[in-house]
């Protein structure tokens, strides 16, 4: 029986290093053989279909997932812990339950409904109300994505100002300090760390993101840039990371190797796409360790 | 402003307060005079912090709570004041357990003065000064003035939250079982403060050691289960014959 419960417990390693495993190789070969860090990292030239003039450039790529993920946390944080805030130190009773209940339904809706909605009615809409020629791109997405991460967020950004003592809000109150007064220069910076987690785990709910974005940025291979914009155009469409594993895997031939241990040029578009893969990996994997050691930072303190 | 009785500070007259239908406090009569010391004794749950919530106010900040009756301040009427803050302003309080506030050593005793609205760098400066050595803390932090509050050992944060307490310079002082975190040699010290500044405030001490009562206050106020039993100048209640039996027992050590 022990050795059952112990067994559940180590799967979820076992799971993650078994997957790890199986994705590094997977794209193992193409890292061996064509794998061009300048090229990978700095090229926006994506032609794995192409016949003479193959290229692995997924500058474009992680481009439009750094774009949509910025858009996606310019509205998912703030707003996120505005209803944090709300939720924590404005609301009590029966409202702030269904309120909290509410935002976990929010996640509980599939990706694909999300990426419906902005199909639908968000493309539409910001045709309407920008001018824009196609209504997908890192604007649709950006938004789509700030819903969807938005739960965790505000959740989790919940629990961070629940944790402040209300000894710190009594104390700063008999000082005579306000509501908001309160807030700003005592909860928020008590809750700085948990804050600053809720907001990193965002970011990798955003960066994994698939399905969602694929249907919302039109998936074009596509750095958004405009000089008239300091970053990104949020009117521009782009393609994701992800979004790009999602659409083409199922294209590109998985071959075998000749008997020499030599792959044919055709296999490596199925390759780069594990490398992809491991790109995401490493990116999400920094930002939940980093998320971690900042959560394990409030507690050594608190 | 209004002026029935100038020698009390504070008057209150049929206070009942009931968290969720339980009456903690029970048709309370009593008053405080100005620049007196009023101990208030009693053993836990007697109500004695729930009487010092409604006097600044920050009872409305816990659900359930109802408060009838009245607390006047120098003739006013406490809960019909608009500018709640500015009332709390006129309050210090010190809690039980030291609460350094998230933010430095000299900005947890300024953040008070800055909330009136005091925003010269010297004026903040000699106040947080003042305020330390009021508190006899300045000696210790007096060269760390930077270092987050939060990392004083308890007994300087508690007299970190007494500096903070007097920072806004409060007519009336509440301390609510300050010693608990504080070791003796401390809270003499502090008791000393409180014996000075009783010249300019006027102080209310809720403590659950009976001595310190004895030790500072001009009056003591008896609490038990919500009723004041008893209130008088010391003299009286630590003599063989208060009027209530019931504080000869508690003040003896007989319950409680």
């Amino acid at each position: 029986m022990v050795g059952w419960i112990y067994l559940c417990g180590v799967s979820s390693i076992i799971f993650v290093f078994s997957i790890f495993f199986f994705v590094f190789r997977e794209g193992a070969p193409f890292l061996r053989d064509r794998f061009d860090f300048k090229e990978f990292f700095f090229s926006p030239e994506w032609y794995p279909n192409s016949d003479l003039n193959k290229r692995y450039g997924a500058l474009a790529l992680i481009l439009g997932t750094a774009s949509v993920t910025l858009f996606a946390m310019l509205i998912a944080v703030p707003f996120g812990l505005g209803a944090a805030i709300f939720i924590s130190e404005f609301c009590a009773g029966k409202f702030k339950e269904a309120l909290k209940i509410t935002i976990e339904i929010l996640a509980a809706i599939p990706s694909v409904v999300w990426g419906f909605i902005g199909l639908m009615v968000m493309s539409p809409l910001i045709i309407w109300a920008t001018g824009a020629p196609v209504g997908l791109n890192v604007l649709n997405g950006g938004i789509v994505v700030a819903l969807m991460s938005l739960p965790v967020i505000v959740s989790i950004s919940e629990d961070a100002l629940k944790a402040v003592p209300d000894t710190f809000r009594e104390a700063a109150l008999a000082l005579g300090a306000t509501r908001w007064q309160v807030i700003y220069k005592v909860l928020l910076p008590a809750a700085k760390n948990g804050l600053l987690a809720a907001a990193l785990l965002g970011v990798g709910r955003a960066v994994g993101e698939t399905m969602a974005v694929y249907m919302t940025t039109g998936h074009s291979v596509n750095i958004p840039f405009d000089s008239r914009f300091p970053l990104f155009h949020p009117l521009q469409s782009v393609r994701t990371l992800t979004a790009t594993i999602a659409a083409e895997l199922g294209e590109a031939p998985h071959l075998h190797p000749d008997p020499s241990g030599n792959y044919p040029p055709e296999a490596h578009h199925y390759q780069v796409l594990f490398v992809i893969g491991i790109l995401l990996f490493a990116i999400t994997f920094a930002i939940n360790l980093t998320a971690d050691l900042v959560v394990k930072g409030i507690r050594r303190k608190g | 402003m209004i002026r029935a009785h100038p020698a009390n500070k504070i008057e209150i007259a049929g206070l009942t307060v009931s968290y969720g239908g339980k009456t903690v406090l029970q048709d309370l009569d009593l008053e405080v005079r100005r620049n007196e010391i009023l101990a208030i004794i009693g053993p836990a749950n007697s109500g004695k912090t729930t009487l010092l919530k409604c006097i600044n106010r920050t009872i409305e900040f816990i659900p359930g709570a109802r408060v009838r009756g009245s607390i006047k301040i120098d003739g006013e009427e406490v809960h019909q004041i608009r500018d709640v803050f500015r009332l709390r302003r006129r309050i210090g309080m010190v809690f039980p357990l030291p609460v350094g506030l998230p933010m430095t050593v000299h900005d947890n005793v300024a953040y008070a003065p800055r909330l009136m609205g005091i925003r010269g760098r010297t004026e903040l400066e000699a106040i947080v000064e003042k305020c330390l050595r009021q508190a006899a803390l300045w000696d210790e932090v007096k060269d760390r003035l930077k270092t987050l509050g939060t990392k004083l050992s308890g007994g300087q944060q508690q007299r970190l939250t007494i500096a903070r307490a007097l920072s806004h310079r409060p007519e009336i002082l509440c301390l609510d079982e300050f010693s608990i975190a504080v070791d003796p040699v401390t809270t003499m010290r502090i008791e000393d403060v409180l014996l000075e500044l009783k010249s300019e405030m006027t102080i209310i001490l809720v403590t659950n050691l009976v001595q310190q009562a004895r030790r500072l206050g001009d009056r003591t106020a008896f609490l038990n289960n919500g009723n004041l039993v008893e209130v008088d100048r010391n003299e009286v209640v630590f003599s063989d014959q208060p009027a209530n039996r019931l504080t000869y027992e508690y003040v003896q050590g007989v319950f409680g």
